[in-house]
C-alpha cells in the first residue's frame, strides 16, 4: 500500500480496504526500516499519530462524512508548529522546544483528518538547498544515498520518494519545496504568495516564504493544496479570495489551445545537458497534446539571485532576532552574574549554525543605516521589475516554463564550501518567489548522464494556481504512457523491503 | 555655582520639543487578541504572537486604526492615504521579538496643531504648538530588576519579565521644535500636556492617566543664546508622570544646561530620567552615537490605507473640542476666570457638569466639588473623583438644600456621610437625623422655653433692643440640636415677641 498515491489509500480507506491506523503503522513500519539511512526525519510522532488514525477509523466508522484525505499519513517540516510536537526548524537553537499552538496549516490538516507522521529535516531556518545545513545531521537521497536530497526541504521530499510518507507539507522561499522535487523525482508546489497562511510558519524571509504540497503525483499535491490553502485572518497577507480549483484542473489534466512560455534566460549555459534533453523532450509532449510552445523573455531575472540573496538575508536578520534564550528554545551561558546581554550572545553563538549566522551577517549590513538604500532598496526595486518580466510573459503565454534546477542531485559535501555554487542552484525558482507568483516541479525523467531525477518547472500568474496544475497532470499523463510506470519505479531499493 | 529661573532665561531661550506616548484604551493588544486591562497577574495577558514565539503573525488591530485617526483629527493633522508598518531592530530581554513594530518614515496623521492658553501677569497668553506626526506602534512588555542598589539592569540579582504589556497599542505624538515661549516654556509644555490629555479623553480613545503610565511624556528641551539661529543640543527626559512634572522638568533641565553652558561646557546629547522626589534627572542612555536600528517596511502587515469616506466620517463624529467646550461651559455657568482655572485645575470640569446635568445649579455645584468634597479628598489625598459621592449625589444635596430641608452646614455632614459610604444622601440625611427641624410648634415650645429661661433678655427685645435676641436665637438652636432654620426662628421669636 505504502508505494501508493495518496489518493488510491484515501479511495481504500473509503471502500474499506483498509483502515488509517493499519495505514499508518505501515509508514511508521518503513520509516523505522530506511530511515536510518535517509534520515528524512527528525521526529516521529509514534503515538500521535496512531492516535489520530485510530480517531479518524472511529469518525468514518460512525459514518461521518470525512474529507477526502482523511486517515492518509502526512510528513511535516519542521519548520511548521506543532502544539506539542519538538519543532526545531532544523536548528540547535529551538532543541527541545515544544510550540504551545498549532500553525493554521496543521491545523487544517488536523481538520481534515490527515495523519502526521512527524517532522522532516530541513537545512537550518530553511537556509540552503541541500539538507547538509541542518544541525541535525544532512538528509540523503533516496536514488543515491551519497547525494543530497534538495533543500531546504529534503526531508519532506525524501520521505515521500524512500515511501515514508505519501504526502508532506513544505515551504518555499526561493525554492525549498520546488528544488528538493526535482531532484527526488516527486511533485512540489509553491503556491501564490498568500494562498496558504504563514500562521505558524516559523519565518525565515517573511515576503518569500511559502508553504505548500508536496507528493508523488500531482493530483494528490492538488488534494493536499486544496485542505491547506484558504484566506486565514492570521495572517494579514494571506489572500481573501476563493481558492483556485486545482483538484478539477489536476483531474482534468487539459493543455489543449494553452501557451505555454519557454523562459529564455532559464536554459541553456550553465544547464547539465540531461537536464536540458529531458526538458526539451517534455515540451514537445505538451506541443503533442495541443499546447502551443513559444518563447518568453524575461530580461531582468539575470538580477534575482542577487536581489534575492540581500532581501531574504535582510528579513531573516530580523525574523531571527527573537530566538534569543529569554522565552523558548536553547539557553548557553546562564551562570551566576552572567548578564541578559551575555546569555543572548553566546545562546545565539551556540545555536545558529554557520549558513545561518552567515545570511543574519549579511542582512544586518544590508539594512544599516547608510547602506539600506544601495542594498535593500535596491533588491526591492529589482523584485518590481522582475514582477513587470513576469507580467508581459504572462500576455504571451497562460503558464511559462523552465528546468527546476540547472544539475541533478549533486553529492553530500560537494558544495558545502561553496556557498555561491550552492546559492546557484535555485536561479530557475528564485523569480517565482521575488514576484509571488505560483510555481510548481514535477519529474520529467532521468538525466541520461547520471540516471537521477530532472524536474520541470511550471509557472502561473498569481492566484492562477490551477492553471499549472492542467498543465502538469497533462504532462504527468503523457510521460507515464511513455513510460508505462511512474517514475519512482525506477528508484533503487533501500535497506527495507518495498 | 547655581543658577535661578530668571538669570537662565534673561540669557538663553529654551526650544522644546515633546513626544507624548499613548497607551490607547482599545480592548485587545496592537497585533493580537489578548486582553489590555491595566495590573492583571503578570504574563497572563499573553499568547504566542505578543510573546513572539516562533511561526506566530502580527494583525493589525482596526480599533486602533480607528483611534489614531481620530487623534490625528482632533490634532488638525492630515491623514495619510497610505501609511506603513516597520520593524525597530534592538536587542532588550523585554522586546519579545527583539524589534518593535513601529511607524518610521510613513505615518499615519502628519501637520497638526494644538493651540495651549495659560496664565501670565500679563493676562491669559496663547501659544501654537506644531504637531509633526502621530504614528501607531506596540509597547514592549515590562522588566523588573530584583537585588542591586538602583533598580536598573546593571547590578540587579535577576529580572522578572511581564509580557501583559507587550503588544499593548500604543500612539506617539511628536510635536515640531517649539521655539518662542521664552520664559514661558514649562507653563507651554505643561499646558500642551494637559491639553492633549483633555483631548485624548474627550475622543475616549484613552484613559491617558499619567500615574499609570498610559499617557507618557518626553520632554526635550534645549537652550541657544538669545537671539542665536542654531539650536543648542538636546536632553531627553523620560520618566516624567505627572503635569507638574512636566513643569518642573523642563525647568530643572533648563537650570541644568544653562549651568553647564555658563560653565562652558556642552550638554550631552542623551536620555535623562526625572526623579519624582528630587525634581531633577539622571543620566540615562547616551544619544552621542545614533543607534541603527535598521528600520524596513514590516513584510508581515500590509499597507494602511484608510478609505477617504471613512476618515470623513471620523472627522464628523468628532467630539467638541475641549477648548471650545471650556469656554461654552464658562458662558453658560458664567464662571469667572478665576474660578474657572481653579476647576480646571482640579480636573473638575466633567464632574461638575455631569452633577448640572443632574439638575444642580451651576455654581452651587461647583462650590460643593470644589469646596467641602475637594477638603475631604486633600485630606485623603485622592482624587474627587475616586470619592464615593458622585455628581447625582451633590445634585440630590443641592435639591435638598434649596428645598430648606438641608442647611448649608447640615448639608456638609451629609456630604460626609455620602462620603464615608453611608448611603445616598437622602438616607444619610434620616439616619443622621439632619433634617431641617420646620415643625413651628415644635420650634414655638423651643422658643417658649428660651423666653421663659431668659426673661430678662426676652424683655429687652420686647422693648425694641434688637440684638439681644441673638442670645435666644442660640438658646432655640441648642436645643433643635442646629437642626432649625435659624433665619425661621428668628422670624418667629421676634413676631412672637411683638417685633
Amino acid at each position: 500500500m505504502i508505494t501508493r498515491s495518496a489518493h488510491e489509500m484515501a479511495t481504500a480507506l473509503e471502500a474499506g480496504d483498509t483502515t488509517s491506523e493499519k495505514l499508518t503503522q505501515e509508514h511508521l513500519d518503513r520509516i523505522a526500516a530506511v530511515d536510518g539511512d535517509v534520515h528524512a526525519f527528525l521526529y516521529v510522532d509514534t503515538e500521535g499519530a496512531l492516535s489520530q488514525a485510530r480517531g479518524v477509523d472511529a469518525r468514518r466508522q460512525s459514518g461521518e462524512k470525512v474529507g477526502p484525505l482523511a486517515g492518509v499519513p502526512l510528513a511535516l517540516k519542521d519548520v511548521m508548529v506543532q502544539h506539542g510536537v519538538p519543532t526545531t526548524a532544523g536548528s540547535k537553537i529551538l532543541e527541545g522546544w515544544r510550540p504551545p499552538y498549532d500553525a493554521t496549516v496543521v491545523a487544517k490538516l488536523k481538520q481534515a483528518g490527515i495523519v502526521i507522521l512527524g517532522k522532516t529535516n530541513m537545512d537550518e531556518f530553511a537556509m540552503g538547498s541541500s539538507t547538509e545545513n541542518s544541525a541535525y545531521g544532512p538528509t540523503h537521497n533516496p536514488w543515491d544515498l551519497s547525494r543530497i536530497p534538495g533543500g531546504s526541504g529534503g526531508g519532506s521530499s525524501a520521505s515521500l520518494a524512500a515511501f515514508e510518507a505519501p504526502l508532506a507539507i513544505g515551504t518555499d522561499t526561493g525554492g525549498s519545496i520546488r528544488q528538493p522535487a526535482a531532484v527526488t523525482g516527486t511533485v512540489g508546489v509553491k503556491p501564490t504568495y498568500g494562498g496558504v497562511s504563514r500562521y505558524g510558519l516559523i519565518a525565515f524571509s517573511s515576503s518569500l516564504d511559502q508553504a505548500g504540497p508536496c507528493a508523488r503525483t500531482v493530483l494528490d499535491a492538488a488534494l493536499l493544496h486544496e485542505v491547506i490553502a484558504g484566506h486565514d485572518a492570521r495572517d494579514a497577507t494571506s489572500i481573501d479570495a476563493p481558492v483556485p480549483q486545482v483538484v478539477k484542473a489536476a483531474r482534468e489534466g487539459n493543455v489543449k489551445g494553452m501557451k505555454i512560455g519557454v523562459v529564455k534566460e532559464l536554459n541553456g549555459d550553465g544547464y547539465q545537458a540531461g537536464v536540458r534533453s529531458r526538458f526539451e523532450e517534455s515540451l514537445e509532449l505538451l506541443a503533442n497534446e495541443g499546447a502551443e510552445i513559444v518563447e518568453v523573455s524575461c530580461p531582468n531575472f539575470e538580477y534575482a539571485l542577487a536581489a534575492y540573496y540581500l532581501i531574504a538575508p535582510s528579513e531573516c536578520s530580523s525574523n531571527l532576532a527573537r530566538f534569543d534564550a529569554m522565552r523558548y528554545g536553547l539557553r548557553v551561558g546562564d551562570a551566576d552574574g552572567a548578564s541578559a546581554e551575555s546569555v543572548m550572545n553566546f545562546t545565539r553563538e551556540v545555536g545558529f549554525g554557520r549558513e545561518v549566522k552567515r545570511r543574519i551577517i549579511l542582512g544586518t549590513y544590508a539594512l544599516s543605516s547608510g547602506y539600506y538604500d544601495a542594498y535593500y532598496g535596491s533588491a526591492q526595486k529589482v523584485r518590481t521589475l522582475i514582477m513587470d518580466d513576469f507580467k508581459r510573459a504572462f500576455n504571451s503565454a497562460d503558464v511559462l516554463v523552465s528546468p527546476t534546477c540547472p544539475t541533478t542531485a549533486f553529492k553530500i559535501g560537494e558544495k558545502a564550501n561553496d556557498p555561491l555554487a550552492m546559492y546557484l542552484n535555485d536561479i530557475a525558482t528564485i523569480p517565482v518567489n521575488m514576484a509571488g507568483i505560483g510555481g510548481m516541479s514535477l519529474p520529467c525523467g532521468l538525466a541520461p548522464e547520471d540516471g537521477l531525477p530532472v524536474g520541470f518547472q511550471i509557472m502561473a500568474p498569481a492566484m492562477q494556481d490551477q492553471r499549472m496544475y492542467s498543465a502538469a497532470a497533462a504532462l504527468e499523463a503523457s510521460l507515464l504512457t511513455k513510460w508505462g510506470a511512474p517514475l519512482l519505479s525506477q528508484i533503487p531499493a533501500l535497506g527495507g523491503s518495498k | 555655582m547655581s543658577l535661578t529661573y530668571e538669570e537662565v532665561i534673561l540669557k538663553y531661550e529654551p526650544v522644546l520639543g515633546l513626544e507624548v506616548h499613548v497607551e490607547l484604551n482599545t480592548k485587545s493588544k496592537m497585533f493580537c487578541g489578548c486582553a489590555t486591562e491595566f495590573g492583571a497577574e503578570p504574563n497572563t495577558q499573553t499568547c504566542p504572537v505578543c510573546l513572539g514565539m516562533p511561526g506566530a503573525l502580527p494583525v493589525v488591530n482596526q480599533k486602533a486604526i480607528e483611534s489614531s485617526i481620530l487623534i490625528g483629527l482632533a490634532l488638525h493633522c492630515s491623514v495619510t492615504p497610505f501609511s506603513r508598518f516597520s520593524r525597530k531592530n534592538y536587542f532588550y530581554p523585554d522586546m519579545p521579538k527583539n524589534f518593535q513594530i513601529s511607524q518610521y518614515d510613513e505615518p499615519i496623521c502628519v501637520n497638526g496643531y494644538v493651540d495651549v492658553e495659560i496664565e501670565t501677569e500679563e493676562g491669559p497668553k496663547q501659544f501654537r504648538v506644531e504637531i509633526e506626526r502621530v504614528h501607531m506602534e506596540e509597547d514592549t512588555g515590562k522588566s523588573l530588576h530584583v537585588g542591586g542598589a538602583t533598580g536598573r539592569i546593571h547590578g540587579a540579582d535577576y529580572s522578572l519579565l511581564d509580557f501583559n504589556r507587550a503588544g499593548i497599542p500604543l500612539v506617539e505624538i511628536v510635536t515640531k521644535i517649539v521655539p518662542g515661549t521664552g520664559k514661558y516654556a514649562p507653563e507651554v509644555a505643561k499646558a500642551y500636556v494637559a491639553e492633549l490629555r483633555d483631548i485624548l479623553r474627550s475622543l475616549g480613545v484613552s484613559d491617558v492617566r499619567m500615574e499609570q503610565g498610559s499617557l507618557r511624556c518626553d520632554a526635550n528641551v534645549s537652550l541657544r543664546l538669545i537671539g542665536a539661529e542654531t539650536l543648542g543640543t538636546r536632553s531627553e527626559t523620560k520618566n516624567v508622570n505627572s503635569l507638574r512634572s512636566v513643569e518642573r522638568a523642563v525647568r530643572g533641565e533648563m537650570i541644568r544646561h544653562a549651568e553647564l553652558l555658563n560653565r562652558g561646557e556642552r550638554v550631552v546629547q542623551e536620555t535623562r530620567h526625572f526623579q519624582e522626589d528630587t525634581g531633577l534627572t539622571r543620566s540615562g542612555r547616551s544619544k552621542e552615537q545614533a543607534e541603527d536600528y535598521r528600520y524596513f517596511p514590516e513584510p508581515d502587515l500590509v499597507p494602511v490605507e484608510p478609505d477617504a469616506a471613512w476618515v470623513e466620517i471620523l472627522r464628523v463624529s468628532l467630539p467638541e473640542q475641549p477648548t471650545l467646550r471650556r469656554k461654552r461651559l464658562q458662558e453658560e455657568w458664567s464662571v469667572p476666570d478665576k474660578e474657572m482655572a481653579a476647576m480646571i485645575n482640579a480636573d473638575a470640569l466633567d464632574i461638575v457638569e455631569a452633577t448640572v446635568e443632574f439638575g444642580a445649579d451651576p455654581t452651587r455645584a461647583r462650590g460643593w466639588w470644589l469646596g467641602e468634597i475637594s477638603r475631604i479628598a486633600n485630606e485623603k489625598d485622592v482624587s474627587i473623583a475616586e470619592l464615593a459621592i458622585t455628581p447625582v449625589d451633590v445634585a440630590e444635596i443641592v435639591a435638598l438644600v434649596a428645598r430648606g430641608e438641608l442647611t448649608d452646614k447640615l448639608a456638609r455632614q451629609v456630604v460626609e456621610g455620602v462620603i464615608a459610604g453611608e448611603g445616598k444622601p437622602s438616607h444619610v440625611m434620616e439616619t443622621r437625623g439632619l433634617k431641617v427641624v420646620s415643625d413651628e410648634s415644635a420650634l414655638m415650645a423651643a422658643i417658649e422655653n428660651a423666653i421663659a429661661a431668659q426673661p430678662e433678655t426676652a424683655e429687652k427685645v420686647r422693648s425694641g433692643h434688637i440684638p439681644a435676641a441673638g442670645a435666644l436665637i442660640g438658646a432655640v438652636m441648642k436645643e433643635t440640636k442646629g437642626q432649625a432654620d435659624a433665619a425661621r426662628v428668628r422670624e418667629l421669636l421676634l413676631a412672637h415677641l411683638g417685633q
